[in-house]
């Protein structure tokens, strides 16, 4: 069992030998370095089974203690940093989903990406992505955690902006960089207040009864620290994840190619921020009143709000995004009602289904694409579904997997969406019973049956539009379906879309994975980990919304006629403009963030060189230099001039004068003999008389 | 492995190949490029040495060589090396064997004085990080002072006005480097030594806090002016993008770093007290430098001097964890926030050496620096694109490269004793993503490559390197890159000894 576990650190190593080959070398030969990336990850999908079955087998020991290597790292005085991994029960939950996930996009991508002049180069990104996220997985403290986290931040930046020759590619890679990286300093801040106060990082230390105490009761101005660092962990996950006001990247993020798509918004990326939560939940659940509220706050904004912008979409990757954001608002909302395995099992069968969907949209861009080409058109925007519909027929096989996603998506008994979020609308209604109308749980379970309402309208309409009705234009009336390459990985995440969710039916020994991987977190008393009773009323509210926004989507726009309004837009009018530019969310911000600080820095430069700073220096090289000249003159004039000069000239006057009365006459000189003497004796008898 | 004298000849190797330059026929130019190669691997070899031959159970300083010098004014020959001199060392000789490298490739016209005055000034930096001696010490402050001066004003780019650079570099620095002199004296008149292992336990100037605060200033000047600190930093910005490149390599590789040693070696131990009275206020002035500068880099279209300014920015994260080194604290957050510090120098040193390079390259090319000019490289020059990549990325601090173990030690140390200042210099992590991506990656290598664009900027006559990074170029960066990952990787490889030295320092001290 411990030799099994001793795989762990290898997990995240095949990816990145994948990437530093194809790096230095196979990146000549495509299809080498797709197998590579695909062989890389293949091997870290087995040794985490075999980790899995290593954590299986011991028990509740491993599965609520987890088991950890450590390797002594930095020294950081007397003493020395550790760094090391580790595997519990919800490390291993996370091992079954991130690499196989990433495995069925990595063999998706291999035939997607065929024909694309940097074929090799997407491979060794994608392989260091999952080398990023297989290792934040397996940290066992908060620094890997942090450090991966970044070497993620780093692959969304090269794969969103995959395609930089395009500007909007490029700005979109940008803006994913730059605004999580927002949520990153608010996450390194609480990383490094954390560490100040505990002088450590490791999980297991960290939420040690007697640190969590010291930290409940440490204050700094005036507000908990615990507070403190809660909320700034949290804003690194809403960055990563995606929740409002940080959300604004990820729509943008589908300037990647799909398959990233798939990667970052199913396996990776979003996952990360509702992991960091779900780790650190303890360290929330000790604020008194405070931490886990906004967790769950934002969480419902996010949730109700993502849901709204996803219904006035015309893009249909877009759409998915706008899913994605309101789904991990769920989570959020889970998570922040106290509900961790609610939260990690929504993020669980989310990953199935929406990678699923992801790669299903983008074997139909790849179809319409095709359908363009066959037709000779250069216009259409393969990715708009105004452009789309009657692709059921030509593509069953997506389709049908599309249909499973979609059911699992927007909660449709008994697909694995189903008994996730019913688990956390059942978490929510549970606390608003108690804590009575108008609750804050009360809000949170409102938002999310009402996003449940708008999820399942924005499918109907996408499944209406594109699969439904008949064909808008040439391209998708040439449509074909993709190869085995795409298709099969559709089908094995259509299969755990359907079925992932029996990991965790309440009916079944109160959920499985309640045993497996909830007792992670067993010494914080403040959390809900044991499972939840089946809430038959929840259950068939959320079913007649899913179903009626569904089959009301789906109605209004099956047979939409090419140039027609959007049903949605004569019904909503001024409200689906502004739902379709998401709020203008991205103007306020150019408008109070980017263009001020562009015009700071403008004015610093300025001041710097042009206008303050430099020109000091300048001035004073400039006196120095206007005082030399000064003195030269004062040199040239009055020392030289009167002084050497001057003595040199009034002797050489007075000799002139002198010389007239060396006239050579003795006579002459008798005289002035005389006269001297005379003189002389006078003053000598004039001096002895005083 | 123990040599004797092993000081002496790190510092006076390239003393000896500098005159041995000079004695060369000029037209040999072949033959002086490679012995100055050569010549400058002795030491590079000899500091690998030091590095292993330091003992980490002995005291501070090791490696000693302490002789009479001018006996009637008690100058002694005093020199050693410490868990903070031997990284620089490393560091000096490093930077000066790839400069030489590169340079062989790339100097074009009056090699043999440019060799020789290189070689020269390699030993007056290499004199600072061993001198322990006052005298000593300023005699090599301002000895490598002159070659650099002449390196900028005969071998810098006419349009970047290398006359008007390097006078400004010269008297910037001497100014400062005068008030230093008379601190010292000052010193040696209360103390009656210039020993720098035996002033602090004299307490220079503890009986009059106003003198001791003169003192310290006047040193801190001169150093903060070499940093540099904001408001004394613009001869940067002027020496750094008129400078041949390795010239810029080794002005903010090293030259730079000779000013936070010095602060590190001097005023720490000399006036603890005073430093930690005005650590505050010091820290302010780093949280300044940081954010300041990383405002000003965002607004430049021209790279190097992009890249000049980032150095005001990335020298600032120093002088922050220095200011909470001294501070009030525990001694934990205090060592931390030192061993970040001195690493910061060096990271800051193989990056932005690294980035002299690489502008280097692309303007060996284009004879162009103006961002503008650029866009899609990426696609037309992977290994460049790579290896710029490793380069911005290690310099904007993520993690698994080096400048990240710095940032990260620095803000750790500085928010466990000025919380405040700590957090607000965190925004200086942004800014630094936001120029470096936006601005050099962005508008070198993102976009549409036109190859219009591409013909009407590259100048011809100069294509000699062929399109993507040379062999040669390539040797050049690898040290660097190598460096950048094994750093940002397995920290300890270099904080084990930084980490020992600054227990020591701070433990004397406090």
């Amino acid at each position: 069992m411990e030799k099994l576990l001793l795989l762990t650190p290898l997990i995240p190593i095949f990816p990145l030998l994948a990437f530093v080959i194809i790096i230095f070398g196979a990146n000549k030969n495509n299809k080498l370095s797709a197998w590579l990336a695909i062989g890389g990850i293949g091997l870290s999908t087995l040794t985490s089974w075999l980790v899995i079955a290593g954590t299986i087998m011991g028990g509740h020991h491993v599965q609520a203690e987890g088991w950890r290597l450590p390797i002594p790292w930095m020294p950081t005085g007397e003493i020395v940093f550790n760094m090391g991994v580790g595997v519990d029960g919800f490390t291993a939950a996370m091992l079954f989903m991130v690499p196989l996930v990433c495995l069925l996009i990595f063999i998706y991508a291999s035939e997607y990406m065929e024909g694309d002049p940097r074929y090799a180069r997407f491979f060794a990104y994608v392989s260091l992505f999952a080398f990023g996220m297989l290792t934040l997985v397996i940290a066992d403290n908060l620094l890997l955690l942090f450090m991966a986290w970044e070497v993620m931040g780093l692959c969304s930046y090269l794969l969103i902006g995959f395609w930089f020759e395009k500007t909007s590619a490029k700005r979109a890679g940008l803006k994913a960089f730059l605004t999580t990286r927002i949520g990153d300093v608010l996450l390194f801040a609480g990383m490094l207040i954390l560490y100040s106060y505990t002088r450590t990082l490791t999980f297991h230390e960290l939420f040690k009864p007697e640190t969590l105490e010291m930290l409940s009761g440490t204050m700094m101005w005036g507000i908990p620290v615990s507070a403190l660092i809660s909320l700034l962990v949290f804003g690194g996950a809403v960055g990563k994840s995606a929740q409002f006001p940080l959300h604004v990247w990820l729509p943008d993020a589908m300037e990647g190619p799909t398959p990233v798509s798939a990667l970052i918004h199913a396996a990776t990326m979003v996952s990360a921020g509702v992991y960091l939560v779900a780790r650190m939940l303890p360290l929330f659940a000790i604020v008194p009143d405070g931490a886990l509220r906004w967790v769950a706050i934002i969480g419902a904004i996010t949730a109700f709000f993502g849901a709204t912008i996803g219904i006035a979409q015309n893009d249909i990757k877009r759409v998915l995004a706008y899913s994605t954001i309101s789904q991990l608002g769920y989570m959020m909302i889970a998570l922040g009602l106290g509900g961790f395995l609610a939260g990690v099992f929504h993020l669980l069968t989310h990953a199935f289904f929406k990678a699923l969907l992801f790669l299903g949209s983008g074997s139909i861009i790849h179809a319409v694409e095709h359908g363009a080409h066959h037709v000779n058109d250069h216009h259409t925007d393969p990715q708009d579904m105004m452009n789309m519909g009657g692709l059921y027929g030509r593509m069953k096989r997506t389709a049908w997997a599309y249909f499973f996603g979609t059911a699992a998506l927007i909660g449709i008994f008994p697909l694995a969406g189903f008994w996730s979020k019913d688990e956390i609308l059942a978490e929510a209604w549970l606390q608003w019973q108690e804590a009575g109308f108008m609750s804050l749980p009360f809000w949170a379970w409102l938002a999310g049956t009402l996003g449940a309402f708008l999820t399942a309208l924005y499918m109907g309409r996408q499944i209406g539009l594109v699969f439904f009705g008949k064909p808008r234009t040439e391209a998708a009336a040439h449509a074909q379906e993709p190869g085995n390459r795409m298709t099969i990985p559709l089908l094995v995440l259509a299969f755990f879309a359907a079925t992932l969710g029996f990991i965790n039916v309440p009916f079944i020994k109160g959920g499985w994975l309640h045993h497996f991987a909830g007792e992670v977190h067993a010494a914080s008393h403040a959390l809900h980990l044991e499972a939840i009773p089946f809430q038959v009323s929840v259950a068939v509210v959320s079913s007649i919304v899913a179903l009626g926004g569904f089959f009301l989507g789906w109605a209004m726009y099956r047979n939409l006629k090419a140039g027609q309004q959007d049903p949605l837009e004569k019904m909503l009018g001024p409200v689906f403009t502004v739902l379709k530019n998401k709020y203008y969310v991205d103007e306020l911000y150019t408008a109070i963030f980017i263009k001020p600080t562009v015009k700071l820095a403008t004015l610093c430069a300025k001041f710097d060189y042009d206008w303050v700073i430099n020109p000091i220096v300048n001035t004073v090289g400039r006196i120095g230099v206007v005082s030399a000249i000064i003195s030269a003159k004062f040199d040239e004039i009055v020392i030289d001039g009167l002084g050497v000069l001057g003595t040199a000239r009034f002797f050489k006057w007075t000799g002139k004068e002198l010389r007239l009365t060396q006239s050579g006459q003795v006579s002459n000189y008798l005289l002035t003999i005389a006269l001297s003497s005379l003189t002389l004796v006078g003053m000598y008898l004039f001096f002895i008389r005083m | 492995m123990n040599i004797p004298f092993i000081l002496s000849l790190i510092v006076f190797l390239p003393l000896l190949g500098s005159i041995v330059v000079m004695f060369m026929p000029g037209t040999k130019e072949k033959e002086i490029k490679n012995f100055s190669i050569i010549i400058s691997l002795f030491p590079f070899i000899l500091s690998i040495l030091l590095w292993t031959g330091y003992d980490y159970t002995q005291g501070q300083y090791q490696f000693v060589q302490d002789y009479s010098w001018i006996p009637s004014l008690n100058v002694r020959f005093h020199m050693a090396a410490d868990g903070l001199s031997i990284p620089l060392i490393f560091l000096t000789t490093l930077l000066s064997v790839l400069s030489f490298w590169y340079s062989s490739r790339v100097i074009k016209y009056r090699v043999k004085e440019f060799f020789a005055l290189f070689l020269m000034l390699e030993m007056g930096m290499l004199g600072v990080f061993v001198a322990l001696d006052l005298v000593l010490f300023y005699f090599f402050w301002e000895i490598g002072l002159v070659p650099m001066f002449l390196l900028i004003g005969i071998w810098g780019q006419e349009k970047d006005r290398p006359q008007y650079s390097a006078i400004k570099f010269f008297l910037y620095t001497l100014v400062g480097s005068v008030a230093m002199l008379l601190a010292f004296i000052a010193i040696y008149l209360q103390t009656g030594t210039w020993d720098v292992t035996a002033i602090p336990a004299m307490m220079p100037f503890a009986s009059n806090p106003t003198l001791a605060a003169v003192a310290f200033w006047a040193i801190f000047i001169a150093f903060a002016i070499k940093v540099p600190l904001f408001p004394f930093h613009t001869w940067l910005p002027d020496a750094h993008t008129a400078a041949p490149t390795a010239g810029s390599v080794i002005l903010a590789g090293v030259l730079l770093k000779l000013g936070g040693y010095g602060m590190i070696r001097i005023l720490i131990p000399f006036f603890p007290q005073t430093f930690r009275y005005f650590a505050v206020f010091i820290a302010v002035f780093g949280v300044i430098s940081m954010i300041y500068g990383a405002l000003v880099s965002m607004a430049q279209w021209d790279l190097k001097r992009l890249i000049a300014y980032s150095s005001v920015s990335h020298m600032g994260y120093f002088t922050l964890g220095l200011a909470a080194a001294v501070y009030y604290g525990d001694p934990e957050s205090q060592i931390i926030a030192l061993n970040g510090a001195i690493l910061q120098m060096f990271n800051h040193g193989i990056i932005t050496g690294g980035f002299f390079f690489l502008v280097g390259v692309l303007y060996e090319r284009t004879h162009t620096r103006d961002l503008k000019a650029f866009g899609g490289l990426s696609s037309r020059l992977p290994k460049y694109y790579a290896v710029m990549m490793v380069t911005a990325f290690a310099s904007l601090g993520l993690p698994g490269l080096a400048g990240f173990i710095s940032e990260l030690l620095v803000f750790r140390g500085a928010y466990a004793t000025m919380p405040a200042i700590a957090i607000v210099g965190i925004i200086a992590i942004v800014l630094t993503a936001a120029y470096i991506l936006w601005k050099i990656i962005q508008y070198v290598f993102l976009g549409e490559f036109s190859p219009e664009k591409w013909s009407k900027i590259f100048d011809v006559k100069h294509w000699s390197f062929g399109e993507d990074m040379a062999p040669f170029e390539l040797i050049t960066m690898a040290p660097l890159v190598f460096g950048m990952v094994l750093i940002g990787v397995y920290p300890s490889v270099i904080l084990r000894m930084i980490n020992h030295a600054s227990q020591i320092i701070l433990g004397s001290a406090y």
